[in-house]
């Protein structure tokens, strides 16, 4: 196995180079460039500035060299961990992304653990009580849940607080907490507040993975070593959650790899309407305004959230697995 | 004589299923005395299986057990009926794997595939720890292992250390079977039921099984119910037979009746249709004519009676023969033996 | 010479089991499922929609007119008393003291007679034939009385036309883009499956490239670099292909994992040693055998797509106006004090659960249907 892991973290840099061009290739694609867009803002509020201004602004950003020199340029600061400098903003991308990055993980992670904390639970029920009232309403509501986009469930709940209870459940913070320093009292704050996003962010997932588990645990129910544990005279809830609960998880396992970066991703549009302090809004502004390294950073660090989640979840599965584990070959 | 370790009277386990009411067994009754093995035989559906799940009470909704006794005595106890102990009570669960015990029919099925044999096996010693060591300190680790490598021993598995860590899927045929007879027998169980034991290995195997099951009888005097549709193993094996049939006893009896003087048609056929050595050669292998009616779709009066060769039309189309002695230890029901029930009504 | 042996009608119902066809088996098994038979009813009433928007709609999904903002929904009754007569509550509108703008609230003691098959503005079915007749309509649809069947929205646009129109577009979408990932997966996967070698790894590796790419990032990134003077119709296609580009990576492995295991067949080996070409054994024999399952699974892959043109639209890089989408639609809903105004802008959103729904239902249902072993 240790082989297997290697292996993957050795092709790392190779995929992150590829992913590199690709992604460049895609923020450049737009005709124009970051002062296009930036001159036209001018205009339309009114303000202009000369030809002159432009000419040495792009001498300044580099923006007038060709692409493959902007490329390698890119890459070199990347290498020693700078990230650029944003065009809009002025400031270190280090420093735009920084706590936006931690806060995306934090709400990921919050929304991975949600998920897991009521679908597993529901999951069994459901298979050990096929077709009772409160399996039909859980199957209801899966197939809701899976069927609803997520930002949607967001602006209803928004909606609904606002309409009914006058409440505003917009971003991470209190106003007094937005700015300051980390603080326990900061923590606490961010907990009162993540949890909404979070269940926004997991619906469709916790949907998605009762109903697999459901699925999974009714097949394994059936099978022999469950009537042979349940002779040997074990409780029932320990049987089920020891033998065949176990084995309906490992295929769900797996699935961490591409949840875990959807989640990233996913929380893209709901902290765009939600108006979260995530990577998701800054790159959408940066996309649109051609803020080209910010824009690169940026989905860079989301294909190696990919990448890594992918890897997590094959380890687990091999861990978790004996008949992976020692079946090499 | 001791009284049995076990008696099941007039059990009937039915299936309440959406297209009707499936009588998987329809009074059923017979006795297991310590230190003896009872055969149960029949073909596939004859409701054996189902028996042996309602003695251990594990039987699967949508089925339950809906009348008669099963009266399992320990030592000298008053006997307990099971049948009226919650299925998942303590009361229940305490005799399952500990007094009676299951050797499921297919081991490679019926072992966990993510946990080692010997986990199995030391779940089962620390579950029913207080039974079988009522008095002491708990078990700990070194001393379970211990206690599941000297099993694997005495059933006769070779390098038992290294098997105890051991995957059911890294195991062979016959050293899984081993394994879930040690597993079975960890408790010290009064009753084994033994569940098509020798189905699933091939027959050199198998004779190897049925003597480690005999010799593990002799030393420790467990009863046997041993679950097969093989007659062969059940001539080698039981003392006391029992023969199934759509969920109801054809014929019952000590080996020797049912082998050298078997009444009921039923079992007439099936000694009939087992190939021999000394047969004639070119003839036709005998067979029971016709097949297993679908479970609802009974016949009425003798189950059997669409297929047997003896019926009596009127009598056995119309009436289900009643369980009746033939023979010092031998019951049949059959209308054959029973002149006076035929000639009623 | 021995006579052709005389073929035998299907007797029993037993017999008829054994000489349907692998679709009739298909359909009588689907046919079992009846949530999935409603929701496939509910699909096809859709996609009647889809094609013909302007009947059903009931006025100029891009007439804008201020004065008529916010109009709130008119419920359509079908009942008026004890006789069969549809009818809508009246509108009626006061200018606001204040903003000078008009508020318009529902009168319900004024019925406004609702009419089906009346004559309303001018449109071309299926975009050949000139025609007038809709849906439905008020008694004088050039007089003052108009049908607002879900209200307007903050330009006086009627929501009801826009849904409608909207419904057309992101169902097409969904439906056009699992097609191209279709056949890209089958085309990519086929090839990557049956002639092995240089060709597999190459793609093998295009997927893992693909797979591990984040994808609602990277749509981001490629909606961001559509020029934005593209028409809407070239801003259609765009999307439609970039929503596809990554979604066929599932079916081609799933579909290289089926010819792999194929390849090995004896009925495979049976075919080419009649004969038969290359591509008569790929098309006739083993597409045939997962073919029902590449239908599920496709269906099932729709609510994806739209749900991905919807939020990428939602957010302003997809469908652009005035082209007409649910994502389009439902960005009139990202400010809560508009919706808190008007709740009514997001039903374009429930209209997006009940279809994913629906397709939802029907892919598991196709899909329990077509797998010979699920009972």
């Amino acid at each position: 196995m240790t082989r297997y892991v290697l292996k993957r973290l050795a092709l790392l840099p190779v995929l992150l180079f590829l992913f590199s061009v690709t992604v460049f290739a895609i923020v450049q694609a737009p005709p124009g460039d970051f002062l296009t867009t930036y001159v036209a803002t001018l205009a339309s509020s009114g303000s202009s500035i000369s030809a002159e201004q432009i000419e040495a602004l792009r001498r300044e950003y580099g923006l007038d060299q060709p692409i493959w020199v902007q490329y390698i340029r890119w890459m070199q600061n990347l290498l020693t961990g700078n990230l650029g400098l944003s065009l809009e903003y002025q400031r270190p991308n280090a420093e735009l992304i920084g706590e936006r990055l931690v806060l995306t993980v934090v709400l990921a992670l919050f929304a991975f653990a949600i998920t897991w904390i009521v679908a597993i639970p529901a999951g069994i029920y459901s298979a050990m009580h096929p077709r009772s009232a409160l399996d039909y309403l859980l199957t209801v509501l899966n197939y809701i849940g899976v069927a609803t986009p997520n930002f949607m469930l967001a602006l209803v709940l928004m909606w609904g607080a606002f309409a009914y209870f006058g409440l505003s459940v917009t971003g991470l913070f209190s106003p007094d907490y937005v700015e300051a320093p980390w603080s326990a009292a900061r923590v606490v704050d961010l907990l009162k507040h993540v949890w909404l996003p979070a269940v926004v962010l997991g619906v469709a997932g916790t949907a998605r993975l009762t109903r697999v588990l459901r699925a999974n645990l009714l097949d394994e129910l059936n099978k022999p070593y469950v009537t042979t544990a349940r002779a040997k005279g074990l409780p029932e809830w320990r049987l089920v959650l020891r033998y065949p609960a176990r084995l309906a998880l490992n295929p769900l396992v797996s699935t961490i790899g591409w949840y875990l970066p959807l989640l990233f991703s996913g929380s893209l549009i709901v902290a765009t309407v939600m108006n979260l302090p995530n990577i998701g809004p800054l790159l959408l502004r940066a996309l649109i305004n051609q803020d080209m390294y910010l824009a690169g950073s940026i989905l860079l660090i989301y294909c190696f959230l990919t990448i890594l989640g992918t890897l997590i979840s094959d380890i687990l599965l091999a861990w978790l697995d004996p008949r992976i584990r020692l079946d090499e070959g | 004589m001791t009284p049995p370790v076990l008696e099941v009277k007039d059990l009937r386990v039915h299936f309440l299923l959406d297209e009707g009411v499936v009588r998987a067994v329809d009074g059923v009754s017979f006795d297991v005395h310590p230190g003896h093995v009872v055969g149960i035989v029949g073909e596939s559906g004859c409701g054996k299986t189902v028996t042996m799940k309602a003695v251990l009470q594990i039987v699967e909704p949508p089925g339950r057990v809906v009348g008669g006794q099963i009266l399992f005595r320990k030592d000298s106890a008053p006997p307990v009926d099971l049948t009226r102990l919650s299925p998942r009570g303590a009361a229940m669960r305490a005799i399952r794997g500990a007094e009676i015990a299951l050797i499921p029919q297919e081991p490679m099925a019926a072992f966990s595939p993510v946990h080692t044999v010997g986990d199995q096996i030391i779940e089962a010693l620390r579950l029913h720890e207080r039974q079988w060591r009522p008095t002491g300190p708990r078990l700990s680790r070194h001393e379970a292992r211990e206690m599941t490598v000297d099993l694997f021993r005495s059933v006769g598995i070779s390098m038992p250390d290294q098997r105890v860590d051991a995957y059911s899927w890294q195991l062979s045929g016959g050293l899984r079977q081993r394994a879930m007879i040690a597993m079975a027998l960890s408790c010290k169980p009064r009753l084994l039921i033994a569940d098509e034991p020798t189905t699933a290995i091939d027959v050199t195997t198998q004779a190897q099984i049925l003597n480690l099951l005999r010799d593990l009888q002799r030393r420790h005097g467990t009863a046997i119910v041993f679950i097969t549709h093989d007659l062969g193993v059940i001539a080698q094996m039981a003392r006391y037979v029992v023969v199934m049939y759509l969920g109801r006893v054809m014929e019952q009896g000590s080996v020797a009746d049912i082998f050298h003087a078997p009444k009921h048609p039923y079992t007439r056929a099936l000694l009939k249709s087992i190939p021999g050595l000394h047969v004639t050669p070119r003839t036709l292998l005998p067979t029971i004519a016709g097949s297993i009616p679908h479970p609802l779709g009974r016949p009425r009066g003798c189950p059997f009676h669409p297929r047997c060769p003896d019926a009596i039309p009127g009598v056995c189309t119309e009436r289900v023969p009643a369980l009746r002695p033939v023979g010092p230890e031998q019951l049949a029901s059959c209308f054959l033996y029973h002149q006076e029930e035929a000639a009623e009504g | 010479m021995t006579a052709r042996p005389p073929v035998l009608a299907p007797e029993t119902a037993e017999d008829r089991l054994s000489v349907a066809s692998n679709w009739r088996l298909v359909w009588w098994r689907f046919r079992k499922h009846h949530l999935a038979l409603l929701s496939a009813l509910v699909l096809l009433a859709l996609y009647g929609v889809v094609l013909f928007p302007d009947f059903v709609s009931t006025q100029d999904p891009e007439a804008t007119d201020a004065r008529l903002a916010f109009i709130p929904v008119q419920r359509l009754h079908l009942f008026d008393g004890a006789r069969l007569g549809p009818w809508v509550p009246a509108v009626a509108g006061k200018r606001n003291p204040t903003t000078l703008r008009m508020e318009w609230g529902v009168d319900g003691s004024r019925k406004t007679p609702v009419r089906f098959f009346v004559t309303g503005y001018p449109y071309r079915l299926l975009g050949i034939v000139p025609a007038h007749l809709h849906l439905l309509g008020t008694a004088a649809p050039d007089g003052r009385e108009r049908l607002y069947l879900l209200g307007t929205d903050r330009l006086g646009r009627d929501q009801w036309s826009r849904l409608v129109h909207g419904t057309r577009t992101s169902m097409t979408i969904g439906l056009i883009a699992v097609t191209f990932s279709v056949v890209l997966g089958v085309m990519l996967g086929g090839i990557s499956g049956y002639f092995g070698g240089v060709a597999d790894v190459v793609i093998q590796r295009l997927i893992e490239l693909l797979q591990s790419l984040p994808t609602i990032p990277i749509w981001l990134a490629l909606t961001a670099a559509l020029p934005r003077d593209w028409s809407p119709q070239q801003v259609f296609f765009a999307i439609t292909v970039i929503l596809s580009l990554v979604g066929w990576t599932t079916l081609g492995r799933e579909v290289r994992g089926r010819f792999l295991a194929l390849r090995e067949e004896d009925f495979v080996l049976a075919a080419e040693l009649a004969g038969a070409s290359r591509r008569r054994i790929i098309v006739r024999h083993m597409v045939p055998t997962f073919l029902s399952h590449i239908i599920a699974t496709s269906t099932l892959a729709i609510p994806a797509m739209i749900i991905s043109e919807t939020s990428l639209s939602f957010l302003g890089l997809g469908i652009r106006p005035p082209a007409i989408s649910w994502g389009v639609l439902l960005q009139e809903a990202q400010n809560i004090q508009t919706v808190a105004l008007a709740p009514w802008l997001l039903i374009p959103g429930l209209v997006v659960i009940l279809s994913v729904l629906a397709f939802n239902l029907v892919g598991d249902g196709l899909r329990d249907a077509a797998d010979p072993y699920s009972q």
